[in-house]
């Protein structure tokens, strides 16, 4: 028996590159470079920056100095910013709400056997599609203080005398950013519920309605158990978008009347750029961080399988 | 328990028929196995008795009481679904509760029915498992207990068996018709298994392209079949059939296409100067050392019996022996035809000659 010569003798000896060019883990290396190197560039670094920037006493034109806790010690007791949060916080869940209501129901009429049924399911999309800044001009339009159109048709119903003030009055600038708000998310709720109860085997609801379930019992005991789990998820993203929302707000009202509608972000943006205080606009903006990281753990734990939907095993 | 009749019930989903008038009598208690080929129109008329399609025209009785317009729940059936529609957020006990439940029934009524129907199927050790924690038989049996617990008019099962393997289909199989002995519901079944049918069922009504083609007990079926399509769908392998015509001078002969004269023994009216298919059953080929010397095409010896594809009067037919045959594909047999179980069919209207 002769002993198998052994490759790395007889080979004639490989470059440096091709060498590499066969090791698994270089190569994973590589190949994971560019993605890590944008993620670095656009998210890691700005988000660095931001925290940083919280911490000093950077005005536009002029590079700060670390001053500590210092921009929170004043937002802590500056009325505004308690405002802000207050707005926020209000803003999101009143239109969470809304959203989650309003997109259930109409994913639930989208469901049955309509005539044109791919018709409406793409019209519904539409304001999701338009851009934000786009829509939001056609709701400062439909919210002017004169030429509403609203304002319009409910005087020549006769219902009311002189045109709404809808944007000039802290509760109805409140009540219509958020109405606008809601119209521009329900798609997302929509058409993300419609795609999980097109999941749910038709099979299910008709074994309910044989074992005697009304459609409601039916909603109630098949169909809205089954979909818990995509709601935890559509209302968790639903309420990070609605909670960071800037552009909507800045359209329409700047946060006025007297600061009613301004959001965290909002807020950030204006003591930051038109005012110049940079670091007191990212401390706001860090402000924003443990709600969101609390929506995020309210869904990791909600979203976390249910017992019944693991797999086999005893 | 109760009767169900369908009396010239149609169906069509647009301009397009999918069910063309079908009569059908169910007694009280029968077990009712409805089978066909895909597309037959079978399980669209279990759905229509079960009120999850609507009746184009034509009546559905329960226990002598139309049901056309009836929603579902108030037909007081149960159904057994092919894919089992468990509820997979519930236990097995709350998928088996749910009716009751539903009924606002009193807990202790519900668990009395529910643990009975448990212990009926063997399923008292697994009511807090979901429905993905079991196996597809046990899911099955669940399926069957939701139906048992209701103590429903008539049970209706969609081809409950064909999501199962071939060894838990025959082991259900013999369950659910120990089940009907012992519970003597009506029952309604559908499959496309011509085997499931024979074995379990009462009654079958063979179905084709939206029409009842013969309705009968599983023998009368293999041994009358009406016409050419329930004679080659029921039975396996299947009938064999030579086409030809009979001999003209003598009438108790069919000759085939190739020449070959194939015994008859019943002398048949208004056959002769037609184009015939002689039906032969695989069974009724004999080994006959003084017979027809046929090549053999294909052997399959299983052991009980010998499975064998012959070349024989124009046509690959297919033989059953009770022997152990030790002849390979190429090797000629010689075999005999026992003419006593031959079936006449006139091959342009597939009905099947009567002396």
């Amino acid at each position: 028996m002769t002993m198998p010569s052994s490759a790395g003798q007889n080979a004639p000896q490989r470059s440096l590159g091709a060498r590499l060019g066969n090791n698994r883990d270089f190569l994973g290396f590589l190949f994971m470079l560019p993605a890590a190197v944008f993620l670095l560039c656009f998210l890691t670094y700005p988000l660095g920056l931001g925290v940083w920037l919280g911490f000093t006493d950077t005005k536009i034109g002029r590079d700060g100095i670390f001053i500590g806790l210092e921009n929170y010690q004043f937002l802590w007791s500056d009325s505004v910013f308690w405002m802000s949060v207050f707005n926020t916080v209000l803003y999101t869940t009143v239109a969470s709400v809304l959203k989650f209501a309003l997109g259930l129901w109409l994913a639930l009429l989208l469901n049955e056997h309509l005539p044109f049924k791919s018709f409406f399911r793409a019209i519904v999309l539409l304001p999701w599609v338009v851009p934000t800044v786009l829509s939001a001009l056609a709701f400062w339009w439909i919210y002017d203080a004169q030429f509403s159109i609203v304002s319009w048709s409910l005087m020549k119903m006769g219902l009311i005398d002189a045109p709404i003030n809808f944007l000039g009055d802290p509760t109805n600038a409140r009540a219509s950013v958020i109405a606008a708000n809601v119209w521009r998310g329900i798609p997302f709720v929509a058409i993300s519920l419609l795609a999980g109860l097109q999941t749910i085997p038709a099979s299910l609801q008709e074994a309910a309605s044989l074992d005697g379930a009304s459609s409601w019992q039916r909603f109630r005991h098949v169909t809205l158990p089954m979909l818990t789990p995509i709601i935890a998820v559509v209302m968790t993203f639903s309420v990070l978008f609605t909670f960071t929302d800037f552009q909507l707000i800045y359209v329409l009202t700047k946060g006025g009347p007297v600061n009613a509608t301004h959001l965290m972000a909002t807020l950030s943006f204006q003591r930051a750029i038109p005012g110049g205080q940079l670091g007191e606009g990212a401390a706001i903006a860090v402000a924003m961080v443990p709600f969101l990281l609390a929506a995020i753990m309210f869904s990791f734990f909600g979203l976390q399988r249910r017992k019944w939907q693991q797999g086999g095993g005893d | 328990m109760a009767t169900v009749q369908f009396a010239e019930v149609k169906k069509s989903f647009g301009a397009f028929p999918v069910i063309k008038g079908v009569n059908i009598d169910i007694e009280d208690g029968e077990f009712v196995i409805l089978v066909g080929p895909s597309g037959c129109g079978k399980s669209t008329l279990l759905r229509m008795l079960a009120g999850l399609e609507n009746i184009s025209g034509g009546e559905i009785r329960i226990g002598g009481r139309q049901v056309n317009n009836l929603p579902p729940k108030e037909r007081d059936i149960a159904m057994v679904f092919q894919n089992y529609a468990l509820y997979p957020h519930m236990t097995v006990a709350k998928n088996m509760a749910f009716s009751l439940m539903l009924n606002s029934a009193p807990q202790a009524e519900i668990d009395k029915r529910v643990n009975y129907a448990a212990g009926i199927l063997g399923l008292t050790n697994l009511l807090d498992r979901y429905p993905r924690q079991l196996s597809g038989g046990q899911r099955q049996r669940v399926a069957m207990g939701r139906a048992i617990v209701r103590d429903p008019q008539v049970f209706l099962f969609d081809e409950p068996l064909s999501n199962l393997d071939a060894k838990l289909r025959v082991a259900m199989r013999a369950e659910i018709k120990e089940l009907h002995q012992r519970l003597k519901t009506t029952t309604v079944y559908v499959t496309h298994d011509q085997i499931e049918a024979m074995t379990m069922a009462d009654k079958i009504v063979v179905m084709h392209d939206g029409r009842v083609e013969q309705i009968g007990s599983p023998l009368e079926l293999y041994d009358r079949p009406n016409n050419l399509f329930v004679a080659s769908f029921i039975g396996s392998p299947a009938m064999n059939m030579i086409k030809g015509r009979l001999d003209p001078q003598d009438p108790m002969h069919f000759v085939a296409k190739d020449g070959t004269r194939l015994p008859l023994t019943r002398a048949y009216a208004n056959a002769a100067g037609r184009d015939l298919v002689y039906g032969l059953r695989p069974e009724y080929i004999r080994l006959d050392p003084n017979g027809y010397s046929v090549p053999v095409v294909v052997t399959e010896p299983t052991g009980y019996e010998t499975q064998m594809v012959v070349q024989f009067g124009g046509a690959e037919v297919s033989c059953v022996f009770r022997e152990r045959i030790p002849a390979r594909p190429g090797e000629n047999i010689s075999i005999t035809i026992d003419a006593e179980h031959v079936h006449l069919f006139d091959e342009q209207t597939g009905m099947r000659l009567t002396a």
